[in-house]
């Protein structure tokens, strides 16, 4: 089996795609609201990920 | 005057029958119970996404958790992450018995691979609970 290889970056990215997709899907009752919801987690996450990145940065100037 | 009674509430717990076959089966093959429900475009959409993220933990070389003894800490993380690692239904059991044994080793795509194979879990349960409002009535 191959081994994939990915960064920090790259792997928090793939998880928030497919957890996004996950909540969207549970929480909702409509599909417009379940893609509303789903594209709002994944803001979420993207927004937490360069926000922690930023602050280990600083945390490590 | 009589006031109006409200209405009892009605056990979702109660009709077993309706609910047990599509959660059990929500288990063992993510979004199966969705199937079952003749969802079938959820059932893909959470099938395929739980699948997903179980491959990438492999394909990480993520390592399953193993129950150990030792400070509170360490039982809770272990057990849960064993529990959660078994939620994944047959992936995980298919991964075990065809000789799936990655030992748990320094680096950071190790580790994001083991928390994938966790998340897979946690993602079936959502899935199992979502299965189970649906054959309860709770949501169409």
């Amino acid at each position: 089996m191959p081994k994939m290889s990915l960064s920090h970056f790259e792997a928090t990215l793939l998880f928030s795609i497919l957890a996004s997709v996950v909540l969207g899907v549970v929480t909702k009752r409509t599909d417009r609201e379940r893609l509303r919801y789903g594209l709002y987690c994944l803001a979420c996450f993207a927004g937490s990920i360069f926000g922690a990145g930023w602050v280990m940065y600083f945390m490590h100037l | 005057m009589a006031s109006k009674q409200p209405e009892p509430e009605k056990n979702a717990l109660a009709d077993v029958g309706a609910w047990a076959p599509p959660v059990a089966v929500g288990w063992l093959v993510p979004g199966g119970g969705h199937l079952m429900l003749k969802r079938p475009l959820r059932a893909a959409m959470l099938g395929g996404a739980v699948a997903i993220t179980f491959l990438l933990g492999l394909l990480m070389r993520g390592a399953f958790f193993v129950p150990q003894e030792g400070d509170l800490l360490t039982v809770v993380i272990h057990r849960g992450g064993y529990i959660a690692d078994m939620c994944s239904g047959l992936l995980y059991f298919l991964a075990t018995w065809l000789g799936y044994d990655q030992p748990d080793v320094a680096g950071h795509v190790h580790d994001y691979g083991t928390k994938f194979l966790a998340a897979a879990g946690l993602m079936n349960v959502l899935a199992m609970v979502d299965a189970f409002e649906i054959a309860t009535g709770q949501k169409d």
